[in-house]
């Protein structure tokens, strides 16, 4: 313990704060540029190579994309945030149950919705429903919802971009931004520039390179920001010893959350299984022997990447219980749990080269979830509403490529502006985005495993997710705390009879599905024999 | 095998509840609280039993399907 105090002193003491950081961060964002220009020559000019690279992705490309996709600012920014503030429990809440749960939907649903694309050329998963549930309106009512539900997604990752590189860049610039440190509305902007560069160079297939990539180094330069932070503290068992003496309570879960609210929990991660990028992703397998090594490795990615996260959470809760981490302030007197990584990167990160490569890091993890999301709204704009509402021969190739470009530049305009304006907790923020697509995921479960469900089920089940989802996002957010009508906030968490949102949504999501397919006519055999194939 | 596959899963899916040591901060190996430890084992335990799942519960005839040849015949 005597050890620890002189080294925190000498982190705190780093004046004048050195730019060099920013330029390992400039470089990083140059060499993405340059593998956007080397993808873009590969890229084949057709919009089936744009939107699904022409089917041609292997095993490593795949898990790489797919993991990176999955990973965000919530998973590094957010997760050390989130232990801070509620201790090791969120690994169990969020991470462990993705290893399980994401995985069943790889194996489960993503295969049989790679080879429904593969055989009938599905783009987008939008497609594939119109097609299984014999409705183009369908497609109208998916359409802004999933593109509506995505948005704070996108915000999950600009929001965090800019609360970190705010916090690794105090005072670095006195006398010209608040505090010294880059604004976030200038973070948001130059990312954004850089992923939309290498989108609009080569598409899907750039995506997939640039994650590979970016996947690449947030897992190592997590690993060594890791190993850099917990030495600087005194080591590791030096670091947790000074979370159990000044912050035991990070250490367990008792008082932070009860098993019901953790076991609701589980719900969260079945989002993977629909989300429309993440079904893009599926589709540029070059086979479906290529999702064995996404389906294995996933956790084990998962795991490498969390628990480094989850320990500088409760080491920082520690640290400031203690008073020897300063943590920004929220307007309402609580400690920024989003500035907490950078707060730390800041205090035990001597050399500002790798303060630099940890901050590519950082941005590498949001990034390789931006790209995907971007390609993912255009292509939807494009394929689900244009194509339907023009007809398929109305627009060239080319064309559908730019409008597709065009649409995912609105999106960003309108992300990158509410980015500005309406910080939260990522985490939070994260939590929300994803219990609106677990509670469509059982219209996704249904298409592949269950013949009798119906098109009225599925408009049942949309229509139910987003009133209950706006009910709940209202009630926690838009009211004054304490006067909520259905629920109560715990820990910074919103809770509806101790458990999570997420919970009643997915029930009045499958009891619209269930209740009215089984009300409603069955499909045609048609659609039955083209969706479920008779075996051998 | 391939419902022993399925059995493990359903298995896996309750031990994530591991309320036995909700309150027990004790580190192990001197800095791993035990309730993390426990959770990154289950990570492991999950990637070993995804890997049985890929071995013996693998979707061959969908694969087979898929790969029979392009339709193409979707209404987009």
């Amino acid at each position: 313990m005597s050890s620890i105090t002189p080294l925190i002193a000498l982190g705190q003491a780093a004046e004048p704060v050195s730019r060099t950081p920013l330029v390992i961060i400039g470089i990083y964002m140059c060499v993405l540029f340059g593998l956007g220009w080397i993808s873009s020559r590969l890229f084949r000019g057709s919009s089936k190579d744009f939107f699904v690279a022409s089917h041609s992705i292997g095993p490593f490309m795949l898990l790489m994309s797919v993991f990176g996709t999955t990973m965000t600012a919530f998973a590094l920014v957010g997760s050390t945030g989130k232990a801070f503030s509620m201790g090791i429990g969120v690994y169990g809440l969020m991470a462990s149950s993705s290893g399980l749960i994401h995985a069943a939907c790889f194996f489960l649903v993503g295969i049989r919705m790679w080879s429904f694309g593969k055989k009938y050329g599905y783009v987008t998963q939008i497609q594939f429903f119109r097609d299984r549930f014999e409705s183009k309106k369908l497609g109208y009512l998916l359409f802004p919802i999933l593109a509506g539900l995505i948005i704070p997604y996108l915000l999950v990752g600009l929001i965090g971009a800019g609360t970190y590189i705010g916090g690794v860049t105090r005072g670095m610039f006195p006398g010209t931004f608040d505090a010294g440190a880059v604004p976030g509305w200038l973070t948001g902007l130059v990312i954004c520039g850089v992923v939309l560069f290498y989108v609009f160079s080569g598409g899907v297939r750039s995506a997939v390179w640039a994650n590979t990539f970016q996947t690449i180094v947030f897992m190592i330069m997590g690993l060594v920001g890791f190993i850099v932070i917990a030495k600087g503290i005194g080591g590791l068992a030096e670091a947790s010893e000074l979370a159990r003496q000044h912050a035991p309570e990070k250490l367990v879960r008792e008082g932070l959350m009860t098993p019901a609210h953790f076991m609701s929990y589980m719900l969260v991660p079945l989002s993977v299984g629909m989300f429309p990028h993440l079904f893009q992703h599926w589709l540029t397998a070059k086979s479906a022997k290529a999702f064995r090594l996404t389906v294995i490795a996933h956790p084990l990615c998962i795991m490498i990447v969390w628990v480094p996260c989850i320990l500088i959470g409760i080491w920082g809760a520690g640290l400031y219980a203690e008073g020897s981490l300063i943590v920004p302030k929220l307007p309402n007197g609580a400690p920024n749990a989003n500035t907490v990584l950078s707060m730390m990167v800041n205090k035990f990160m001597v050399d500002p080269v790798l303060i630099g490569l940890f901050s590519a890091g950082v941005l590498a993890a949001i990034m390789s979830s931006l790209d995907s999301q971007f390609v993912c709204v255009g292509s939807m704009f494009t394929n689900d509403f244009i194509v339907p509402m023009f007809g398929e021969k109305r627009f060239s190739d080319r064309q559908k490529v730019w409008l597709g470009r065009g649409f995912i530049v609105f999106i960003v305009v309108i992300t990158y502006v509410i980015s500005i304006f309406k910080p939260m907790s990522v985490f939070n923020l994260g939590i929300w985005c994803f219990s609106g697509f677990s509670a469509l995921f059982p219209i996704a479960f249904a298409a592949v495993y269950w013949k009798r469900v119906t098109t009225a089920g599925v408009f049942a089940s949309v229509i139910a997710t987003a009133v209950t989802w706006v009910l709940f996002i209202h009630d926690s957010l838009g009211r004054a705390a304490g006067e909520q009508w259905f629920g109560v906030k715990e820990h910074g968490e919103y809770l509806i009879a101790g458990v999570m949102p997420v919970a009643f949504i997915c029930l009045a999501s499958v009891v619209a599905l269930v209740g009215v397919s089984l009300a409603t006519k069955p499909p045609t055999g048609e659609t039955i024999d083209k969706f479920f194939p008779a075996k051998g | 095998m391939k419902k022993v596959v399925y059995g493990l899963l359903i298995l896996l899916a309750v031990i994530h509840q591991d309320v036995w040591w909700w309150d027990n901060g004790e580190l192990v190996f001197g800095f791993m609280p035990l309730g993390l430890f426990y959770h990154s084992l289950y990570s492991c335990m999950a990637a070993a039993v995804w890997a049985m799942a890929v071995k013996w519960a693998w979707p061959g005839d969908i694969e087979q399907w898929a790969e029979s040849g392009d339709e193409a015949g979707g209404e987009q």
